[in-house]
């Protein structure tokens, strides 16, 4: 199986599986608070690493680029309760406009 | 007149997620245009959006993918971003009635927004509201995938078209509303800090992958990030 198929397949059961463990498997009872203290936290972790990796890494370095300028483009759009598609395009549209001029 | 109590709860379900619909609609598309530009390919992420449903960690893997990531650190970002449909699922459970197989649709149709929208408050969910609402988000979301994919190869070069920079957008995006919370300040190690938990989560995590992007494989610090949720463990003293 290539490696997209096999991201596709066990991303999905992995997913099923957490949707489904409270409904299936724990019935009604509640989660002990210190877990869900600590889940709830690893979205705004995980999401802020994928903002700085996906800003600054090329491979393995850190680098300054076109995509500083589209991301703080796209801060100022979120501020503005741009809508998420939007916010998506002018972040496109700024970096490619900027590698465009800048050669 | 208005039909039975269930079926003003499955067409509440779908009015109320309408305008959700049309905007995940325009998000399964730059999901479907980004998967596409990562060499996913165009069946994979289709299948992707009708099988995973999960928007953030699909745009993660894909990222993840894009970026050199191994299938095992792609897998595990985006199982570590799903992480919070372990207690969204908790706290449904007891609300839903029929046999397993029936709790697993109503679980796999359960995202950020059809959780929402089905809670009528006071730790109370309408399954019926989960279901029609789940369906409508669904639905929005592999047709835009599909729309995206087909698209994609007609806009050209990712990076002319600054592409790259699209993720990271979008993952502030979905970053700032969870950073909004009812506590103003955090306690790490005994010390108070004036931010939020989540917000404090957020530096962390940023901070954590820059520091080992230059010594770990693709990926691998984007997963080292999770470790910043720890600060939740010692929440209230």
């Amino acid at each position: 199986m290539s490696t997209v198929w096999l991201v596709v397949v066990l991303t999905s059961a992995g997913t099923l599986a957490l949707k489904a463990a409270g409904p299936v498997l724990l019935g009604g009872r509640p989660l002990p608070e210190r877990l869900s203290g600590v889940v709830t936290l690893v979205g705004p972790a995980l999401l802020a690493a994928l903002v700085a990796i996906g800003t600054f890494a090329d491979g393995q370095r850190l680098v300054l680029d076109a995509r500083v300028l589209g991301v703080a483009a796209a801060a100022v759009a979120i501020r503005l309760r741009a809508p998420v598609l939007l916010v998506v395009v002018i972040a496109a549209a700024v970096t490619g406009g900027v590698r465009a001029v800048a050669g | 007149m208005a039909g039975s109590s269930e079926e003003r709860s499955y067409r509440h379900g779908v009015t109320a997620s309408l305008p959700l619909s049309v905007a995940v609609f325009g998000f399964g598309i730059s999901y479907g245009v980004l998967a596409l530009s990562v060499g996913m390919g165009s069946l994979a992420p289709t299948v992707m959006s009708a099988a995973t449903f999960a928007g953030s960690a699909q745009f993660a893997a894909a990222s993840v993918l894009g970026g050199g990531g191994s299938a095992t650190t792609a897998i595990l970002a985006a199982l570590m971003l799903n992480a919070r449909y372990l207690p969204l699922g908790v706290t449904v459970a007891p609300w839903l009635e029929g046999g397993i197989w029936s709790r697993l649709l109503h679980a796999h149709l359960m995202v950020d927004e059809s959780w929402a929208i089905a809670s009528e408050g006071q730790g109370r969910w309408n399954p019926r509201v989960l279901l029609a609402a789940g369906a409508g988000i669904w639905v929005a979301w592999v047709l835009g995938t599909a729309i995206g994919v087909v698209s994609g190869d007609a806009l050209g070069d990712p990076s002319t078209l600054g592409l790259d920079a699209a993720f990271p957008a979008l993952f502030l995006a979905l970053l700032a509303p969870q950073l909004r919370s009812q506590d103003r300040s955090t306690f790490v190690a005994g010390i108070r800090l004036g931010a939020s938990p989540p917000a404090v989560a957020a530096l962390l995590g940023a901070a954590i992958a820059l520091v080992l992007t230059p010594f770990t494989p693709a990926g691998v610090p984007i997963i080292a990030a999770g470790a910043a949720c720890l600060i939740g463990l010692r929440r209230r003293l």
